[in-house]
């Protein structure tokens, strides 16, 4: 019997039973740009930057199981274009000042942004008040550059047991809580050995005192686009950025 | 008693007795803290930390449900909470200006709570009594009717601090207005006719009626329920002994909360037996030992009226163990509160809520006849849908499906709303014209009907001709026309801010998207809008319906993307150019440095309020 | 994957391919001039440049008003009413203008006072602070008043393309201006294209 496989912009990528399109198509090492997917957790479908098409529908890539014969759009136009938009929301909606963030350089955001080639936010900004904990010992949390992709949530949850993140609120209004009446981190059991203090695709999680350790040009992002580095994203589990 | 503080202790012993109504049982979270909220007054902090120490989930769960549903309160939202409800038709008939009124005569802000802490004043989506509108809640009970004088009235009920059972009984007089009868609503079972009438065809043959009968499901999607029943009753259950003890559930779905919409109101308060009935057949034929009722939260006040005839059935042998004097045939009903959100309408977010969480629509598949409440196989039927199922036990399937067209059988119930001379509940055979359901309703000038609420379609007069139909104009049931005096941009703007108001936020378009269109929306009504404008809403518009998460955001910008194909007009003669402008007042952002500088010179001007059109605020 | 096709505020889309010398103008409003540093550090390729354009109002040329240009470079955001008169006048007589770095695209760190109160600013750093005495809010008309908050340039007019960076480098800037210039779509890859 010959192995199921789906046709990704024409190309046949086999599949494993169980396995979604994303998981197919990291397998094989084409890139389909994401978020809040992270290869060790549940995925949970909410960022849509992996919206393709399979059979003409428009679908998200983590979450749909791949069926033999599946045929996906992943690298076009409209795809690119329906991202980049997502994107600039994402922008717009959040406090994105890069110059100024220490994951500059190494932020999944700002990669996708170049290789989408996402030039300006587009919107109005939002410009939303969101003060920073700086409670921790070890930990910064700037809830400016929140994407709400719950990875945090996931990680904290799911492996830590610990569930130190939540979401609360609701629409535009939603946002990042900590497990604490008083609503800060030093008042957790959070700690830098966590897994989730690892997950973080953005700037909001940050080790205290070890910012901009690695020279502009050498970092994650400097290096090789985004695109290129299928094979780091899907390995992410034993490799976690710090 | 809401400005009271409260020790952690006093908070403990008051929920203490919340719990143990549950069980401790976490899935029961959104009810505790309902529960829990009407004898505090609010959630403080301390109370969120004890409800997650004796339910024993992390305390930011707990936060993180609180937070998600409008109808909880994180701060002390006053002894009298006045919402009035913001659709359309509320605003047609006047409740802006008496939302204002009421703020004036009661000296507080909208939104802010009176310094006293007596009284807070805000909006709510619509509460589903556009037939007898304007209408507010106050503390959860809805008041209908509005009107300056009784407005000024509530004031001074409220300033007397009256309790509510001391207020006019008239003010809360929620009438049926049904205006036209047909195959259901003309129904006179006594209650349990239908399910003794299931019990006697059996299971089997019960299912193979429902097919006959090619009822669809009459929330709006219009999926075949007895394909639905089936997939339902063959599913397997997580175990063996699951099975046997009939974990398998039938959920009714009456969070009405597309705006417009109020039948199932009307069929909870006047036709609960027949609602109970096809819930109890539905049970029956799948196999399922519980039922449960998703109420929406602004229905609260029909729950005493429900929980009592649930109560008679019992008495009578229709729930609870042997039903119908069936030896091994149990079955219960239990009812849920909404807490304010929308979105639980959508099946699967209906059962997280459900299930005590925040109410996110699950990844499908799978599919709730395979993995539903509980993770069992569950089957969510609409209140109407149900009441059919209970008629086609008693008359068969085959009677039915003789009724309305060969696609859409049956009847079909609309809540008629906006300009009409009687607005009400309308039931007609599926096929019937909008244009004679406008000739019936008395609606002589209707230059516009929204269908099946904001997420359905927007007719113009030449489609007036088109059917209400699943193979024409489906709808879930609301019907809200617009006479030809009407601003159907504003219409829309109120859509694109109701939206942006409901959605969840759990994916990235929808989360961001409606809060773009509602700001593009406001822009133009500000007179600042352009051509540019008008381009975003229609990218955003794509955006959505092609990678929202959910039917929420993937109808979130149809009624703007309608009233631009239909009525451009009203959009145009707003735009102040076709070039761009800002989307706020260049000379009012300079309002501030203006003051503290106390400088008034040209230089600290723009002309910019003299460049509007007439339209500016 | 696909340029932006951000472009789509409509108007006019000059050709600027053809042989005639363009003219350009630039300017820096809430910026730090950072971004025109980095125009100079297109270096020798300057000699190029200005065969092929005439340079009209910009600090390099000390002209105070913007002519008929073809094409406009602004640098920096929009924090008070000079600004505006500015970037008014050069999206009045440029036909393709152009956001040049981090504050003109998204507001950069003057932006950063945003979620501050303007007057309580104001009375902060003139008439509260610790070492004022006597202190009294600058009124004179020759100053230009500050906006309530920073916003973008394309939140006031409209932006036909966009040089991200901060700011971004003289080798970006060639890039998107020998494009302009060859009548292509502009494209920045890896690794010109950047935020920081």
């Amino acid at each position: 019997m010959t192995q199921p496989s789906i046709l990704l912009d024409g190309l046949p990528v086999p599949f494993v039973d169980g396995q979604t399109i994303m998981d197919a198509a990291m397998a094989a090492d084409i890139f389909i740009p994401h978020l809040c997917h992270h290869p060790e957790f549940k995925p949970q479908g909410s960022c849509k930057l992996c919206t393709v098409k399979a059979n003409g529908r428009y679908v998200s890539a983590c979450t749909l199981p791949a069926r033999d014969g599946m045929e996906v759009e992943n690298n076009s136009p409209d795809l690119n274009d329906k991202r980049r938009t997502l994107l600039q929301m994402l922008f717009v909606e959040g406090n994105h000042f890069c110059p100024s963030c220490e994951k500059s350089g190494n932020c999944m955001l700002q990669a996708l942004a170049y290789e989408l080639e996402m030039l300006s936010p587009h919107f109005d900004q939002f410009y939303p008040n969101r003060a920073v904990d700086a409670s921790h010992p070890e930990v910064l949390l700037d809830f400016n550059r929140c994407i709400l992709c719950e990875l945090c949530v996931r990680a904290s949850r799911d492996v830590d047991r610990k569930s130190v993140f939540s979401l609360s609120g609701r629409g535009i209004d939603k946002h990042l809580i900590v497990n604490a009446e008083s609503g800060r981190l030093a008042d957790t059991d959070f700690s830098w050995a966590d897994k989730a203090a690892h997950v973080c695709p953005v700037g909001v999680i940050l080790k205290k005192r070890s910012g901009f350790a690695v020279p502009i040009g050498k970092r994650r992002y400097d290096v090789e686009p985004i695109g290129m580095q299928v094979e780091r994203l899907a390995a992410r589990s034993a490799d976690e950025e710090s | 008693m809401s400005e009271e503080c409260f020790d952690a202790e006093e908070l403990e012993e008051l929920l203490r007795p919340v719990v143990e109504r549950h069980n401790g049982e976490p899935l029961q979270l959104v009810q505790i803290l309902r529960e829990a909220q009407e004898v505090v007054g609010y959630l403080p902090a301390a109370l969120l930390t004890a409800t997650a120490r004796a339910l024993k989930l992390p305390r930011a769960q707990v936060e993180g449900v609180a937070g998600f549903y409008s109808f909880f309160h994180l701060t002390p939202p006053g002894r009298y909470r006045v919402l009035f409800s913001d659709n359309i038709t509320d605003r047609m008939l006047g409740s802006g200006e008496l939302l204002d009124r009421l703020c004036n005569k009661l000296w507080v802000e909208r939104r802010k709570l009176s310094e006293d802490g007596l009284v807070s004043v805000d909006t709510t989506s619509c509460t589903g009594m556009c037939d007898q509108g304007p209408a507010l809640l106050v503390n959860g009970q809805p008041l209908t009717r509005l009107s300056g004088e009784r407005i000024d009235r509530i004031s001074e009920l409220i300033r007397a601090q009256l309790p509510l059972g001391d207020w006019p009984a008239e003010y809360f007089r929620v009438e049926d207005n049904i205006r036209r009868r047909d195959t259901l609503l003309s129904a006179e079972w006594p209650a349990g006719e239908a399910l003794r009438a299931a019990i006697a065809r059996g299971s089997e043959a019960m299912l193979a009626e429902m097919k006959l009968s090619n009822l669809r499901g009459r929330g709006g999607a219009g999926f075949t329920t007895a394909i639905k029943w089936e997939s339902a009753r063959r599913a397997a259950c997580h175990t063996e002994a699951d099975a046997q003890a009939g974990a398998r559930y039938v959920i009714c779905n009456a969070d009405e909360g597309e705006p417009g919409t109020f039948k199932d109101r009307v069929l909870l308060s006047s036709y609960p037996d027949l609602v109970f009935d096809g819930l109890s057949v539905a049970g029956f034929t799948i196999g399922a030992r519980k039922g449960l009722i998703y109420l929406r939260g602004e229905y609260a006040y029909l729950l005493p009226a429900l929980r009592e005839n649930l109560e008679r059935r019992r008495r009578s042998g229709l729930l609870g163990r042997a039903v119908g004097g069936e030896v091994g045939l149990d079955f219960e009903i239990d009812i849920h509160l909404g807490a304010g959100a929308y979105v639980c309408g959508e099946e699967t977010a209906l059962l997280e809520s459900l299930e005590g969480k925040r109410g996110i629509p699950r990844i499908r598949p799978p599919f709730p006849v395979t993995a539903g409440y509980r993770g069992q196989p569950t089957v969510v039927n609409n209140v109407e849908t149900l009441c059919k199922a209970a008629l086609i036990a008693i008359r068969g399937g085959a009677w039915f499906a003789g009724l309305g067209t060969k696609q859409s059988t049956g009847s079909k119930l609309l809540s008629i709303s906006g300009d009409v001379e009687m607005p009400g509940i309308y039931e007609y055979p599926f096929g019937v014209s909008v244009e004679q359901v406008l000739q019936d309703c008395g609606a002589g000038n209707a230059q516009a009907v929204q269908v099946s609420g904001p997420s359905g379609v927007c007719l113009a007069m030449h489609e007036f001709s088109r059917s209400i139909a699943f193979e024409d104009v489906p709808t879930a049931g609301a019907f809200m026309v617009f006479g030809s005096h009407r601003d159907m941009f504003e219409v829309a703007r109120n859509f694109a801010h109701f939206f942006k108001h409901e959605s969840c936020g759990f994916c990235t378009p929808c989360r961001v998207g409606t809060s773009l269109v509602a700001n593009c929306m406001d822009k133009i009504g500000k007179g600042l809008g352009t051509q540019y404008e008008i381009n975003q809403i229609f990218k955003i518009h794509r955006l959505l319906h092609a990678a929202s998460h959910c039917g929420l955001g993937q109808a979130a910008c149809n009624p703007l993307f309608d009233t631009l194909q239909k009525f451009r007009p009203a959009y145009e003669r707003r735009l102040c150019s076709l070039d761009f402008e800002p989307a706020f007042d260049l000379d009012q952002a300079l309002a501030a440095a203006r003051q503290m500088t106390g400088r008034d010179d040209p230089a600290a001007h723009f002309g910019f309020a003299a460049r509007l059109p007439g339209v500016a605020s | 994957m696909g340029a932006e096709r951000e472009p789509e505020r409509g108007a006019e889309r000059v050709v600027v391919g053809d042989k005639r010398k363009l003219r350009l103008a630039t300017a820096s409003l809430a910026g730090c001039f950072g971004c025109h540093m980095s125009l100079l550090d297109i270096d020798e390729r300057l000699f190029e440049l200005v065969e092929r354009v005439d340079f009209d109002r910009s600090p390099l040329t000390d002209i105070k008003h913007c002519g008929a240009c073809d094409i406009g470079l602004i640098e920096g955001g929009i924090c008070n009413a000079e600004n505006v008169h500015v970037l008014r006048e050069f999206r009045s007589h440029c036909k393709v203008l152009i956001a040049v770095g981090a504050c003109a695209v998204n507001g950069g760190l003057p932006a950063q006072r945003n979620h501050l109160d303007l007057g309580q600013c104001l009375q902060e750093i003139y008439l509260t602070a610790p070492d004022i005495v006597g202190g009294k809010i600058p009124n004179d008309p020759e100053l230009p008043l500050p906006l309530d908050k920073v916003h973008p340039i394309h939140e006031i007019v409209r932006i036909d393309y966009f040089i991200p960076g901060c700011p971004p480098s003289g080798d970006a800037i060639w890039k998107f201006l020998t494009d302009l210039l060859d009548g292509r779509t502009p494209r920045l890859g890896h690794p010109l294209l950047h935020f920081d």
